[in-house]
């Protein structure tokens, strides 16, 4: 029982795959990871349930494929969510300081965030995540940690993710139906940045895309901080539909042929190359030209960069991203996307690598296992501060 | 000469300002024709298409719709080669500015032609140019869609232009034997459209023995939007005015006999070398007056030495407002196209429909009541006939059931290439 207590688990609920994947402190108090489990969800479209009992089984399967690799038994995830409902948003909360001395102490720091919070979210919706960006102390800008400075009047500039509370509860029950705790839900976009982006990475500005099967989640840091995130409903999946539809094929087979032959980008020398396709005895059934192939996923794919970079545009961030875009999810794994964010964005575009966690495997560093991978840092975060804040307890008495 | 002659010839030298406009992949061709013919010089070739490479073969060119095709061609939609022209409305506009005559060429059917022959016409109209366009229709085995598209292009440009001549390529095919190469047809085909574009050129603007000028020409087809089809026919030998006309009068598209009655207009536009005598424009044009008696006849006669001892004979044939019938081909194009039905089967229908009247009824009155029939019977006709639907249903496919992702009024479940009107060939 003391095994369990000591790993951390992300389980991300997807549109393509269900994700568990299980961390460990090693005796150093560095972070491992040490097992994983996948299964291919079924009851996922857009990111959102759609068939609990569905997911419930994959949520299981991966449960179980992921005990067994990490030899321990996990009782509480970090819970990954995503869905088109989801915002982000910045506001700004004021406080002011009624001590005598004027000193800022943890409470009124507490006290600014709590008003930060406080905004009109539009009925229904819950807030996620809370993320401070800086402090003001009468008017001075950039403060990280006010605590033990003077003043009269502490403002603080949060980030907000919210959503729908009822579509974000439709995870947490199917994982609290298996009897597993839920320590926490993160937006898997910035699950994704975590594990992706270095501090270097952050503080010069990153924009993260995470191209899932049924989102795309992305996640601009400027000056080490969030500024800005946002969820578009549209991912792998879509551009198998596009495929489907254009190509007249069935989705499994347009699926395959997007694995197979797809690319980011229509390529000279491609014009008239055909692609055959065998029917369910071997024999050559159909044949698909590469080149439209090649137009509807390119299509797709820069919309789908388009659209992101145009919401950036509309908040004036493109000019903060300095060290350039970070693609993961199972996006990244089509041939030459880099070049199509490069074109849209004119930023220099990478993969990203969840090398921020030591210890990882390359056989577990694949875009698509950013995402769960982050949220394993996310919990060793979380835990970190409250040991630690437990540690400061029982060495202060 | 007398004087009016010279006063035309002056304005000749001066004014007439002809453009060809070749539109879309056959359009093109046609021009790639008329470069190579020593009557080229006189007309200003403008290729028009999606197509970039296609236009880099010529000198003059217009590249519509880069952003919408990436260069390519429309892949057959008319709504692409539509959206692609109006998009361009301007350079159109420049394009046709400051001419006499605009020749608007162009394979109905397509994409291209189809979807901007309309706004092309429109754009010339506006310029103050007499518009003629010369389209050819798609042959039978290209499908019923797109003799439907070719049909709908063709309403479209009817009210527009002041003539247009049709040339079905089905009608055409009989022009050979069956074991024509496909190259040998379409070179023709093009050939015929050259041939129609010389003949009214030279009925305007060439000096001849009897000579026409170009309000003659307007007079004709200015305002009329008259459907015509066109037939050329060449001989040569003692007895070629002979030839000429039975040529011309088994030809494939003049083969009705009903066409000439019933037609308004007719332009002949004779060309031969100089020992053309005036007893062979005389017998020929005779026998043309006889068959379209009630047709407003403009001729033309030029003469042209490198014809050296051949007749050549143009004959255009206008009819208004009615789907001319090029020949028995024609037939299934027009149940498709739900244009105007033929005559002549509806007679034959009518009278097979309609029990015999009863013996009682005098036949004044059986006249009168066979017109109050007739007349709802003939709406009823048009109701019968199934359009096309106007929407097309896109599948959301897998998201059929899912909550629509609707960003900024565009349904982004729908394709993207859909959307953005990426042509796939």
């Amino acid at each position: 029982m003391f095994e369990s207590s000591n790993i951390i688990v992300g389980l991300e609920i997807g549109t393509s795959k269900v994700c568990a994947v299980v961390g460990e402190f090693n005796e150093n108090g560095v972070l491992n990871i040490v097992g994983v489990g996948q299964a291919r969800s079924r009851g996922v479209r857009k990111g959102e349930v759609v068939d609990a009992v569905a997911v419930e089984e994959d949520v299981r399967n991966a449960i179980v494929e992921a005990e067994e690799m990490s030899n321990a038994e996990i009782r509480s995830v970090y819970l990954g969510v995503t869905g088109g409902h989801l915002r982000g948003l910045n506001n700004r909360g004021v406080h002011p300081v009624v001590s005598a001395d004027r000193e800022i102490v943890e409470e009124d720091v507490q006290d600014v965030v709590k008003n930060a919070k406080a905004i009109n979210l539009p009925t229904g919706n819950t807030c996620i995540h809370t993320v401070r960006q800086k402090f003001l102390v009468d008017g001075q800008d950039g403060i990280v940690n006010p605590v033990g400075m003077f003043g009269s009047r502490l403002e603080v500039d949060v980030h907000v993710v919210h959503g729908n509370f009822n579509r974000l509860q439709n995870p947490i029950r199917v994982v609290k139906g298996l009897q597993i705790a839920v320590e926490e839900i993160v937006f898997t976009g910035l699950s994704s940045s975590l594990a992706i982006l270095t501090k270097e990475q952050k503080e010069l500005g990153a924009l993260t895309i995470d191209i899932g099967g049924g989102t795309t989640d992305y996640v601009v840091y400027a000056d080490g901080i969030v500024k800005h995130t946002g969820v578009l409903a549209v991912g792998g999946d879509h551009i198998s539909n596009d495929l489907g539809y254009g190509l007249k094929v069935p989705l499994s087979r347009a699926e395959q042929l997007k694995l197979q032959h797809g690319s980011a980008i229509v390529d000279e020398g491609i014009t008239g190359q055909q692609i055959e396709l065998s029917n369910e005895f071997g024999l050559p059934g159909k044949t698909v030209d590469l080149e439209n192939l090649r137009c509807i996923m390119s299509a797709r794919v820069e919309e789908i960069f388009q659209l992101v970079e145009d919401d950036l545009a509309q908040h004036d961030l493109l000019d903060y991203i300095r060290s350039g875009v970070f693609i993961c999810g199972g996006g990244a794994r089509i041939p030459h996307i880099q070049t199509a964010a490069t074109k849209v964005f004119q930023l220099p575009t990478q993969l990203g690598k969840a090398n921020s966690i030591a210890g990882l495997k390359s056989a577990l560093d694949q875009p698509e296992f950013a995402a769960a991978i982050g949220l394993v840092k996310f919990g060793s975060m979380q835990q970190k501060r409250s040991t630690g804040g437990l540690l400061r307890k029982i060495f202060s008495r | 000469m007398n004087k009016p002659n010279e006063d035309f010839k002056s304005v000749v030298d001066k004014n007439l300002t002809i453009k060809v406009v070749g539109l879309g992949g056959a359009g093109c061709n046609v021009l790639r024709h008329l470069a190579t013919t020593t009557l080229s010089s006189h007309f200003q070739l403008i290729a028009a298409d999606t197509d970039a490479r296609a236009i880099a073969q010529f000198s003059q060119g217009l590249a519509l719709g880069q952003k919408m095709t990436r260069g390519l061609g429309t892949g057959g939609d008319p709504e692409v080669g539509r959206a692609a022209a109006m998009a361009q409305a301007e350079d159109l506009k420049i394009l046709c500015g400051g001419t006499d005559i605009i020749f608007l060429v162009g394979g109905l059917g397509g994409g291209l032609a189809t979807g901007a022959i309309g706004l092309m016409a429109q754009a010339a109209k506006d310029a103050g140019a007499l518009v003629l366009a010369i389209v050819t229709l798609p042959f039978d085995f290209e499908g019923v869609r797109r003799q439907r598209q070719a049909q709908q292009g063709l309403q479209q440009l009817k009210p527009i232009a002041d003539a247009v001549i049709c040339l079905p390529n089905q009608g055409f095919g009989e022009l050979f034997d069956q074991n024509a190469s496909i190259v040998e047809v379409f070179e023709r085909s093009n050939q015929l459209i050259a041939q129609n574009i010389f003949a009214i050129w030279r009925l305007a603007a060439q000096p001849g023995l009897i000579k026409l000028d170009f309000a003659d020409l307007c007079s004709v087809t200015r305002g009329r939007h008259t459907e015509s089809s066109s037939a050329t026919v060449e001989a040569e030998g003692e007895d070629r005015s002979e030839t000429v006309v039975e040529k011309l009068f088994s030809h494939p598209f003049l083969r009705d006999e009903k066409l000439l009655r019933e037609s308004e207009a007719v332009l002949v536009s004779f060309a031969a070398g100089s020992d053309l005598t005036m007893k062979e424009v005389n017998g020929v044009m005779e026998r043309i007056n006889s068959a379209c008696a009630n047709a407003h006849i403009v001729f033309g006669v030029a003469v042209d030495e490198q014809l050296g001892n051949k007749m050549s004979v143009t004959l255009i044939v206008s009819r208004r407002g009615k789907l001319v019938e090029h020949s028995a081909d024609e037939e299934p194009l027009s149940r498709f196209g739900g244009v105007d039905e033929k005559e002549e089967p509806a007679e034959d229908h009518r009278a097979s429909r309609f029990s015999p009247p009863a013996p009682m009824i005098s036949d004044e009155k059986k006249e009168k009541l066979f017109k109050q029939k007739s007349r709802p019977r003939s709406r009823k006709k048009i109701m019968m006939q199934q359009g096309q639907l106007p929407l097309e249903i896109i599948s959301r496919g897998r998201f059929e059931k899912s909550e629509p992702t609707i960003h900024q009024g565009e349904d982004l479940d729908v394709p993207t290439y859909l959307r953005k009107n990426v042509a796939l060939n």
